[in-house]
């Protein structure tokens, strides 16, 4: 058998791996003094050791092999370090839970009103399979196909696939075009989040007053919900048309200028973060009314009591009380901008002018069902999929240290 | 508490009777009136745009008539005959129904085997469910869409459209949040009574559970009626498409701008459905959610 030549050997990889989670591990026992040095030493450099190999192994070191560009190359210690993640948390995680003496995993549940009989797995399982069989079958098979796809050549329509390691990845890194489209993704999720959500907690705030006709108020305000993107994008369409869009009418009247919303840069990217905004902002104030109600109305008397100003209780106790509804809001506009904007840009802008308005989604789109490319697509799905796991796992931390901040 | 505190958070219509007229003039707390009034007429504005304009002709719409015009039956016509939205609202009626249904029956069958049975490795299958949550199916959209079409016995386009959407992640944490805070005597009543885990669910856990069905209805059905980029990409045959789908149609050359009477019907005609569904269950919904002011 010929002996492959490796740019980075194997071995040096996992070495790296055993010694960055060994590293880690020791830090971690330096800051929690809690548990046996030498077992975190040992547990760090194993998980560190499977984190590296955890991503490359299967692609057999692909691309560290001695024929792969540098780009290859630092995609494969990319790959390490996205192993290293998963791995040193878990493992640090259950490490952890046992040197303070916790339970592992979770408790087997012991629910009292349990069903008691012989069949009783049985019978879960039978009530279970519907929901089991359909999540296996269309959402880890796509997502293990997501995965195995984005490392070959493959086509809509091509029978052949090729195995051609991490390229799809590695060309992303100087592709200028999908840069300009993950980066206009983010600066949309910045702009929804930062506009829509701070205007809902205002009339959010708004509607937690004792004023009559509240409830009529908050029907009123939140319908957009229902609206689809397509709808959102066709009205604005019509809103902000440069000879027909009553916005350019104003405008013209106000100050005898017309802009051409739909069809300039950046005019054409704010119009879609104000569709976009239009369109989610009725469910940014749904959360945060029912968050407002969450909120003990004692405390806030008895904070008014001591003194405290209307913006003091507002910034010491509503706003932290409410962080967990706020970051629960934060995920879902992200991925509100990241994925459900596709279909008002299909409408509003397809995506123009010169693909200024291509979001991340799109490009996924384009390249994947109008260019026929499944490899290149799939590992731009890969890369949406790494930023939703991303925000999601910020989220969680975050969400969490905050909660426990305002537990009382 | 002093009486002045309380006052703050309770709205007492009868303090307005020893104030004098121009306080009793002016609502309490006017700056809410008006921030909310702003929100509701910017909000509400493109909707009743939309309505405007689905009523004018082309001429009407460039001369900016606040006015309306004489063309909604004209301009009705052309989008539910001429442009099929009639037969593309069917298709999504059809499409959102099943996927609401289906979503809903299976996520209280999860639910159900989540919380009433006593197995091992219970917290597994639902962290198997639970984290599907991360996998949206916009980043699975390519590999699913070559998995249903390699598969070519499907018996209806429409079963190869839904199927893939029926399992809900949030559907089945949230019904077994529901049940957990169920009182346990009563599948301890009902086990007294010789009731099988079925007839426990019919008989007494879907009765205690009509909001929550009711808003897991509202926003699935909301989920299948949006449906776009799925059908879009899946569906061959024209005559099987989506309403959504209808309305973008309806929206090309919309700089060229010679349709958009038509074009805003289909967007008053598009979102009527929703909209009546979300304003008949809002009830549900929010007491699905504990969103009432008064609980």
């Amino acid at each position: 058998m010929e002996e492959i030549a490796y740019s980075v050997h194997p071995i040096i990889v996992t070495l790296v791996g055993a010694l960055l989670g060994a590293g880690y591990f020791a830090f971690l026992r330096w800051q929690t003094q809690v548990g046996s040095v030498n077992i975190s030493l040992l547990i760090g450099a194993i998980s560190g050791a499977l984190g590296a190999t955890l991503l490359t192994a299967p692609l057999g070191y692909c691309m560290f092999q001695a024929d792969q560009k540098s780009e290859d190359i630092l995609v494969g210690w990319i790959a390490v370090a996205l192993g290293l993640l998963l791995t040193l948390n878990i493992f640090s995680n259950l490490l952890w839970r046992y040197f303070r003496g916790q339970r592992l995993l979770p408790r087997g549940d012991t629910t009292p009103g349990a069903f008691r009989g012989r069949f009783g797995l049985l019978y879960a399982l039978a009530v279970l399979s519907p929901t089991i069989l359909v999540l296996i079958y269309f959402v880890y098979l796509p997502m293990f196909d997501t995965l195995r796809f984005s490392t070959f050549l493959a086509r809509f329509g091509a029978p052949r696939t090729r195995f051609i390691c991490v390229s799809n990845f590695s060309r992303m890194l100087s592709d200028v075009d999908y840069h300009s489209n993950l980066f206009l993704s983010f600066a949309l999720s910045f702009g929804i989040i930062l506009i829509a959500m701070s205007l809902a907690l205002l009339i959010a705030s708004m509607l937690n007053q004792p004023i009559r006709g509240a409830n009529l108020y908050r029907t009123l305000l939140i319908w957009p919900y229902a609206i689809s993107p397509i709808v959102a994008g066709s009205i604005f369409g019509l809103l902000l048309g440069t000879e027909s869009g009553i916005v350019n009418r104003v405008l013209d009247l106000l100050f005898g200028t017309k802009v051409p919303w739909l069809v300039s840069i950046p005019a054409a990217q704010i119009s879609v973060v104000l569709a976009s905004v239009w369109n989610v902002i009725g469910f940014n104030i749904l959360f945060y009314t029912a968050g407002l109600q969450t909120i003990p109305k004692d405390l806030l008397e008895s904070a008014s009591i001591d003194g405290a100003s209307a913006w003091q209780r507002f910034a010491r106790i509503t706003f932290p009380l409410l962080s967990p509804f706020t970051f629960f809001l934060i995920v879902t506009n992200t991925i509100y901008a990241f994925f459900d904007t596709f279909g008002l840009i299909f409408v509003l802008t397809r995506g123009g002018p010169t693909e200024s308005t291509f979001t991340a989604m799109y490009r996924v789109y384009v390249t994947g069902i109008l260019a026929s490319d499944i490899g290149k697509s799939t590992a731009q799905s890969l890369i949406l999929f790494l930023i939703v796991v991303g925000i999601t796992i910020v989220q969680f931390r975050v969400g969490q240290r905050r909660v426990q901040y305002g537990n009382y | 508490m002093t009486e002045s505190a309380s006052s703050r958070f309770v709205f007492d219509p009868s303090a307005g009777k020893h104030r004098p007229l121009w306080r009793r003039l002016i609502p309490q707390r006017w700056y809410a009136h008006l921030i909310l009034i702003t929100a509701v007429v910017i909000i509400t504005f493109p909707m009743f745009y939309a309505l405007l304009i689905s009523t004018q002709s082309n001429p009407e719409v460039y001369n900016h008539k606040f006015t309306p015009g004489t063309m909604f039956f004209e301009n009705l016509h052309t989008v539910m005959v001429q442009r099929n939205m009639g037969r593309f609202m069917l298709n999504s009626f059809i499409i959102a129904l099943s996927i609401a249904v289906g979503k809903t029956i299976m996520s209280v069958l999860a639910g159900l085997g989540l919380v009433y049975f006593r197995y091992p490795g219970k917290w597994i299958v639902f962290g198997f469910v639970i984290i599907t949550l991360i996998m949206p199916g916009d980043v699975l959209l390519i590999a699913l869409y070559r998995r249903v079409v390699s598969f070519d016995a499907w018996p209806h386009p429409y079963v190869a459209l839904t199927l893939p959407l029926l399992a809900s992640a949030t559907g089945v944490f949230i019904f077994r949040q529901h049940f957990m805070t169920m009182p346990p005597d009563l599948s301890e009543a009902a086990q007294l009574d010789g009731a099988s885990p079925l007839q426990f669910l019919f008989r007494v856990l879907i009765p205690l559970s009509w909001n929550t069905i009711g808003a897991l209805m509202v926003i699935m059905f909301l989920f299948g009626w949006n449906q776009f980029l799925w059908p879009l990409i899946l569906l061959r045959d024209q005559d099987l498409q989506v309403v959504q789908w209808g309305m973008q149609s309806l929206t090309q050359n919309l700089e060229v701008g010679d349709n958009f009477g038509p074009m805003m019907m289909g967007v008053i005609i598009t979102s009527l459905p929703p909209m009546i569904v979300f304003l008949i269950l809002q009830r549900q919904f929010m007491k699905g959610f504990a969103l009432t002011r008064d609980k």
